[in-house]
């Protein structure tokens, strides 16, 4: 067990020295001299200095990579060059506020992805299948910035249940809080709501059909538990390993909610930054985000085998 | 050897399409999507005022006989940008797909036919791309080449390559031990005519069905690229940067957020239902 995680560690180490390339190479697609596209609106020869010294344009790529990458190891992701605050600083303070959206949306997607594909294996063919289907192939086909234009429009300009926008800490007005969040969460839940349906259905489709699952028919057990007990329990490894790979699409679907319900998260960081050409900015979360993703994905592929018995043993 | 190489796929090509003519869903989709396309090329003839035509005196008016579908801020017609619009989304979601195959199927033969160490760098990057969410890397690569349709494409086009690189790789992987792969070769065929030749009509299928769907997946990219302001500019239309305008007139005006998100939503659909028919009809497993 633990070589096979120390195995998985080390395969993901080239790719994270991949990622950091790409990231670092980044800077290269800006046309023209990088240090006056950064430096943007200013022109003071002492800044231009400053960017040139920290960005070492004047040694070879190879050396500006290593500089770069050591810096990034020791938690140094450099400056924005708009809030003058070093970037690891400003990635902290955001991080919370989306992984309180994600968590939630993440519990929209589960609530309702999960029921809604057992439903849609247990009575496949039926007119609640095709209910169902039709419902997750439109779940994956709204631009969910527009799904949260139009709940903006219903729920608080013509309802005015919730609030369109705003943000407060869970830690202090957690009610307050989760009213902010909750129509967010919901639209930022759908889309993933969706694959997790088709998933789990599919899933659950193999299983239903195994023998171990007629023989628990056979011996005269409810259906409910039939289909909970027997049935999903072996269909949920699948959607372990699905949920941790949703993980990079719940982060890329916050940069769009969080712009529309200006929540001020790790998604509006990056928007923003882009916006004001705050290339460190944008660098340091292209690279958190994907290392939060392999890490998410050791983790799916770590749990699999633990959840597995079968996998276990092997090992 | 290679007789039978092209008769099978033949026999089942026509199998597969007959079971996409009778799957309704797929031909739904076929629909939405050919009707895009109609509104899309016939933009430029069809009686429609100049998209970009403002009037000061027709600011937000609701869809009315003049106006079907309203008009907007600076009093240009809705339809009229929404059919100008569509020539945005369906080019940039075919041109970047373009993109995304041109350079992951090759990529995606090279590694899953050469193996070894060739294999394992492409393979490497694969993941390190993947390990990229789609969105994030097309709104950094739009950053940093600079906001416009183009990039936008270009942007969306290369975070969709790794997509086509392991779908490509795994076919090939499966398909490269078939007995006419061997033929091939024991007649002494080169690398490049086995690849072109035997290997990648066998590996279309699945792109072709991967290709659908990312078109798709695209159209929302570029929708979501313009929305942020990183896709087509101003004042050209897309449907994007309508609804970025829209969401600030949302009490005033809510029709001009409605229309282009229904037409995203319609296209999109369009797109998923064909690759979803495309992928049931091309199922050898179904068989």
């Amino acid at each position: 067990m633990l070589s096979y995680i120390l195995r998985r560690i080390l395969i993901a180490i080239p790719t994270l020295i991949l990622v950091s390339i790409f990231v670092f190479m980044l800077q290269k697609l800006l046309p023209g001299d990088p240090v006056l596209v950064m430096a943007g609106e200013e022109r003071d020869p002492e800044v231009l200095a400053y960017l040139r010294e920290q960005y070492r344009l004047n040694d070879p790529l190879i050396v500006q990579y290593f500089h770069w990458v050591g810096n990034v190891l020791q938690g140094d992701f450099g400056m924005s060059l708009r809030t003058r605050q070093p970037v690891a600083t400003l990635i902290a303070d955001k991080l919370p506020v989306t992984i309180q959206l994600a968590v939630m949306a993440m519990i929209f997607a589960f609530l309702i992805g999960i029921p809604a594909g057992i439903l849609s294996a247990v009575r496949k063919g039926t007119l609640t299948d095709y209910i169902a289907n039709f419902i997750a192939l439109s779940g994956l086909s709204i631009p969910n910035f527009w799904l949260g234009i139009m709940l903006i429009l219903l729920v608080s300009v013509n309802l005015g249940w919730l609030p369109a926008s705003g943000y407060e800490p869970l830690w202090r007005d957690p009610v307050r809080s989760i009213e902010t969040m909750i129509m967010p969460a919901f639209v930022l839940g759908t889309a993933l709501a969706a694959t997790l349906m088709r998933h789990t259905r599919s899933a659950m489709l193999g299983v239903l059909q195994s023998d171990y699952v007629r023989t628990a028919r056979a011996k005269g057990l409810r259906g409910r538990v039939v289909v909970m007990k027997h049935a999903f329990r072996n269909a949920v490894l699948p959607i372990v390993t699905l949920s941790a790979l949703l993980f990079g699409e719940l982060l890329a679907g916050a940069v769009l909610t969080e712009q529309i319900f200006t929540i001020p998260g790790f998604g509006k960081l990056i928007v923003d930054a882009v916006f004001n050409r705050d290339y460190a900015v944008v660098q340091g979360v292209v690279l958190c985000t994907a290392v939060g993703f392999i890490l998410m994905n050791l983790i799916a592929d770590v749990l699999y085998v633990l959840l597995n018995p079968r996998m276990r043993q092997s090992l | 050897m290679s007789v039978t190489a092209v008769a099978v796929p033949a026999r089942s090509r026509s199998r597969a399409w007959r079971k996409l003519r009778a799957n309704r869903a797929a031909l739904v989709g076929a629909v939405l999507v050919a009707f895009f396309v109609a509104i899309a090329v016939m933009a430029p003839i069809l009686p429609i005022p100049d998209p970009a035509a403002t009037d000061w005196g027709k600011i937000r008016l609701a869809p009315s006989t003049q106006h079907w579908l309203g008009t907007d801020e600076i009093g240009r017609d809705i339809l009229s940008r929404m059919i100008w619009g569509a020539r945005a989304s369906l080019l940039a979601g075919v041109v970047s797909v373009a993109i995304a195959v041109l350079i992951g199927v090759p990529f995606g033969l090279i590694a899953g036919y050469f193996g070894g160490w060739v294999d394992s760098v492409i393979a490497r990057a694969t993941d390190a791309l993947l390990a990229m969410p789609f969105l994030i890397m097309a709104i950094a690569l739009a950053a940093f080449l600079g906001p416009s349709l183009t990039n936008a494409m270009i942007a969306i086009g290369l975070s969709a390559v790794p997509i086509f690189i392991r779908l490509t790789r795994g076919q090939v992987l499966a398909v490269k031990t078939e007995d006419y792969v061997e033929g091939a070769r024991a007649i002494g065929l080169g690398h490049l005519a086995i690849m072109t030749a035997y290997i990648l009509p066998n590996v279309i299928p699945p792109i072709l069905v991967q290709a659908t769907l990312t078109v798709a997946t695209a159209i929302i990219a570029e929708a979501s690229l313009s929305f942020l302001g990183l896709g087509q500019q101003p004042p050209s239309p897309s449907w994007g940067s309508m609804l970025n305008t829209a969401k600030n007139f949302l009490s005033q005006a809510p029709w001009m957020a409605v229309w282009p998100g229904a037409a995203i939503f319609l296209v999109v659909m369009g797109f998923n239902l064909m690759g979803d028919g495309l992928r049931d009809a091309l199922d050898p497993r179904e068989h």
